[in-house]
C-alpha cells in the first residue's frame, strides 16, 4: 500500500499548491479590483492627519484638536485651532464645515457647526460624525482678518 | 497494510490540520484584529435616552412588556405589537409586508438592538423608541385605534401599574372611546371637540404608554453568536480558534470586511452604521417608488413627539441628532436605514419591503449593483465569484444567536 501513502502525500502537496496558487490569483484580482474601483486616488499618507495644515491661500494654519481619537458612529465635538501665518491665534473668524468621502461621492452624514469661539484661536465644532471607515475629507471655510480661505484635512477612520 | 494506510491518512490529516492552524494563526494582521474587535457584541454600549426618564426603570419595562403583547390596544381587539414583532421569530414576522388591521407598505423590522439607533423606521422618521411606538398605535393599517381608546384601556386595566410609575392618571370623564388626530374623520372630529385640557390629558397617557414600551424594548438585544466567540478568542490570544467558524465562513468574513466592502455600511457590533444609504434595491411599486430617508428626515424634524417636543424629557441642547441633521441632501432620495445583520439568516425575506427572498439573492444584488430606480445607488459591482458569494452567505449565518434554536420563544436577551 505504498502507493496510497504516496498518493496521500501527493494529494496533500497538490492541495497545498492549489491553495497557494488560489491565494495568489485572489491577491492579484484584489489588487486589480482595488486599483480600478478607486478612480479618485487617495492622497499620500503625509497628507493625512489632524494638522497643523496650511490653508489653500496660505493665509491661515489650522489644527484639529479632538479631545479623544475620532471614532466611527459616535456624535463628537472637535476643537480646531486657527492661527495666522505668523503663528498668532485668530479669534472671531467665521468658519463653516463641509466634507465627505471623495471615493464614495457623498458628504458628511451630519451638518456640524462651530458653536463657540473659546478664545486663543480655538473653536468648538459640534455634531461631527463619521459613519464609514476609510478616507474622509473634513473641510473648513475660514473667513477672518486675512480674508476668505479654506483648509482640507484628510482623515482615516 | 491497512494500518499503514490508516497511519498515512492520519499523518496527512494531521499535516493538513497543522497547515490550517498555521494559516489561521498567521492570516490576521493587527489592523484586521482591531477591526474585528470593533464588531464584537461585547463592544456595545447602550446610549442614554434623555427623552425618556423611565427608559431604565424596571417597573416601566415590566408594564411596557404587558402593553407590547396587549391586543386590546387596537381597533379590532386582535392586534398587538407582537402580532408583527413576534418574539418567536426574532421580533419580526418573516413576511415581505406586515399585517395588522390592514397591510403596511414596508417590512416589519426586528427590534433587537433598536435602542442603539438614533433614528427609527426604515426612513428614520422617529428619533426615540417611545415616539416610534406611538406611530403603529395610530396607524390605520397597524393597530388602527385612537389615543383616547388607549388612554382608557390603561385607566381600566392598568391603573395601579401606571400610577406606580407615572403618578396619578388624569381625569378622563367626557372623553369618548374613539378620538384622536388620525385619518378617520369621525375620530378626528371627536378629537377636535375635546377641550385642550382633555386633549393634553389623553396625549400625556398615550406618551407614557410609549415610554413604558420603550423601557421594555431597551432590554431586547441580539444574543452572542459563533462570530463573537471567534473574535473574542482572536482578540484575547491573537490566534483564531480552530473549529468555531468553518473555512468558508472565515473566507466570507474576510470578503465581508475586505473585497466586498460590506463594512462600509454594516460596521460596529450591530453590523450597522445606523445611517441611511441608497443601495438601489428595486422598489416594491415601480410606479410610485419609496423616497425613504428624504421624507423621513423632514418628518422627524416636524414630528409631534420628537426630542424637542414638549412631551420629551430632554432639554433642547440634548437633541443633538436633530440639531445637526442633514434633511435636504439629494443623497437622501431612495436611501433606507442600514439594518443590523445580527440574526439575519433567520429572517428572510430581505430589504425594506421584502423585495429579495433569500440571502443568495441579496448577494447577487450587491455583486451586480444595478442602477437605482429612484435616487442614485452608492454601490459598485463587486466582481465576486459564485464561490465567494456562497462564502459571504455562509459568514452571515455565523451571526445568528447561538442559543436561538434551543430557546426560540424567549422574549429576547436581557441587556442588564
Ligand atoms: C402591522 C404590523 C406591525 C405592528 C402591529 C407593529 N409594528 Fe413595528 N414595525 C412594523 C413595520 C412594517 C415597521 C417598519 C415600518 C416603516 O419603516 O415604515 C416597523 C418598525 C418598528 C420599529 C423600528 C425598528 C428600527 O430598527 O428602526 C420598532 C422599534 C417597532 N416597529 C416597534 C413596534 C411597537 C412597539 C409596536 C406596538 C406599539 C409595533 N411596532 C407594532 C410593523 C408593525
Ligand atoms: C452603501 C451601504 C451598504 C453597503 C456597502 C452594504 N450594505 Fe447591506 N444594506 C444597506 C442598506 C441601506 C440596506 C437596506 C436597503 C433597503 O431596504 O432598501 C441593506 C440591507 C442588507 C441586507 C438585508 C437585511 C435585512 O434585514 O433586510 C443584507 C443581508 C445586507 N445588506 C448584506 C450586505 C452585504 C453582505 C454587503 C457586502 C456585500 C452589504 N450589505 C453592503 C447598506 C449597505
Amino acid at each position: 500500500m505504498k502507493t496510497s501513502a504516496l498518493n496521500g502525500n501527493v494529494r496533500h502537496r497538490h492541495r497545498f499548491l492549489a491553495t497557494m496558487l488560489g491565494s495568489i490569483i485572489v491577491l492579484i484580482a484584489t489588487v486589480g479590483y482595488t486599483a480600478s474601483s478607486h478612480n479618485i486616488s487617495r492622497p499620500a499618507s503625509k497628507e493625512f492627519g489632524q494638522g497643523p495644515r496650511v490653508s489653500l491661500g496660505r493665509n491661515y494654519m489650522a489644527t484639529l484638536e479632538a479631545a479623544q481619537p475620532l471614532r466611527l458612529r459616535k456624535m463628537q465635538t472637535v476643537r480646531v485651532r486657527i492661527e495666522d501665518v505668523a503663528g498668532h491665534p485668530v479669534d472671531g473668524a467665521g468658519i463653516t464645515i463641509d466634507g465627505g468621502m471623495p471615493q464614495h461621492g457623498h458628504g458628511l452624514p451630519t451638518r456640524p457647526r462651530v458653536t463657540r469661539n473659546l478664545g486663543g484661536g480655538i473653536y468648538e465644532i459640534e455634531g461631527v460624525r463619521f459613519n464609514m471607515g476609510g478616507w474622509w475629507q473634513f473641510k473648513l471655510a475660514i473667513s477672518g482678518p486675512a480674508g476668505d480661505d479654506s483648509v482640507t484635512f484628510n482623515l482615516d477612520l | 497494510m491497512r494500518s499503514k494506510f490508516t497511519v498515512s491518512i492520519l499523518a496527512s490529516t494531521l499535516l493538513l490540520a497543522v497547515y490550517d492552524a498555521f494559516l489561521h494563526a498567521e492570516e490576521w494582521t493587527d489592523d484586521q484584529i482591531r477591526e474585528l474587535s470593533s464588531m464584537s457584541l461585547g463592544e456595545l454600549e447602550l446610549p442614554p435616552d434623555p427623552t425618556n426618564k423611565m427608559s431604565g426603570d424596571s417597573a416601566a419595562a415590566a408594564f411596557g412588556q404587558q402593553l407590547f403583547f396587549d391586543e386590546r390596544l387596537s381597533s379590532n381587539g386582535r392586534v398587538s405589537c407582537a402580532s408583527c414583532h413576534d418574539p418567536a421569530q426574532g421580533f419580526q414576522d418573516g413576511q415581505p409586508l406586515g399585517t395588522g388591521v390592514g397591510q403596511t407598505a414596508r417590512r416589519t423590522m426586528p427590534i433587537a438592538g433598536a435602542a442603539y439607533s438614533p433614528f427609527l423606521f426604515w426612513d428614520g422618521r422617529k428619533d426615540s423608541l417611545w415616539s416610534q411606538a406611538l406611530g403603529p398605535l395610530e396607524s390605520p393599517v397597524e393597530h388602527g385605534g385612537t389615543r383616547a381608546q388607549y388612554a382608557q384601556v390603561v385607566a381600566q386595566h392598568y391603573e395601579a401599574e401606571y400610577e406606580q410609575i407615572f403618578g396619578a392618571l388624569p381625569d378622563l370623564t367626557g372623553v369618548p372611546r374613539v378620538a384622536g388626530p388620525v385619518d378617520d374623520p369621525v375620530a378626528r372630529q371627536a378629537w377636535n371637540q375635546l377641550t385642550e385640557n382633555q386633549r393634553d390629558s389623553v396625549t400625556g397617557v398615550f406618551v407614557n404608554i410609549g415610554k413604558a414600551i420603550a423601557a421594555y424594548e431597551r432590554q431586547i438585544l441580539p444574543g452572542r453568536s459563533r462570530f463573537d466567540d471567534f473574535v473574542d478568542t482572536l482578540v484575547a490570544t491573537g490566534r483564531a480558534p480552530i473549529g468555531v467558524l468553518s473555512s468558508d465562513e472565515i473566507a466570507g468574513l474576510k470578503l465581508f470586511t475586505g473585497k466586498a466592502n460590506c463594512t462600509q455600511c454594516h460596521n460596529g457590533p450591530l453590523f450597522t452604521n445606523n445611517d441611511f444609504h441608497n443601495t438601489g434595491v428595486p422598489p416594491r411599486l415601480a410606479s410610485s417608488p419609496d423616497s425613504g430617508r428624504l421624507i423621513g428626515a423632514s418628518d422627524v424634524l416636524h414630528d409631534e413627539f420628537n426630542c424637542r417636543s414638549r412631551w420629551s424629557d430632554a432639554s433642547p441642547e440634548q437633541c443633538v441628532e436633530l440639531e445637526y441633521l442633514v434633511a435636504d441632501s439629494p443623497t437622501l432620495q431612495g436611501a433606507f436605514k442600514v439594518p443590523s445583520l445580527r440574526d439575519v439568516a433567520t429572517r428572510a425575506p430581505y430589504m425594506h419591503a421584502g423585495q429579495l427572498a433569500t440571502l443568495p439573492d441579496v448577494l447577487v444584488h450587491y455583486n451586480q449593483a444595478p442602477p437605482a430606480v429612484i435616487g442614485n445607488s452608492e454601490l459598485v459591482p463587486l466582481g465576486l465569484t459564485d464561490t465567494e458569494l456562497r462564502q459571504v452567505v455562509a459568514f452571515l449565518a455565523s451571526l445568528t444567536d447561538s442559543s436561538r434554536h434551543a430557546d426560540a420563544t424567549r422574549p429576547g436577551r436581557q441587556a442588564f
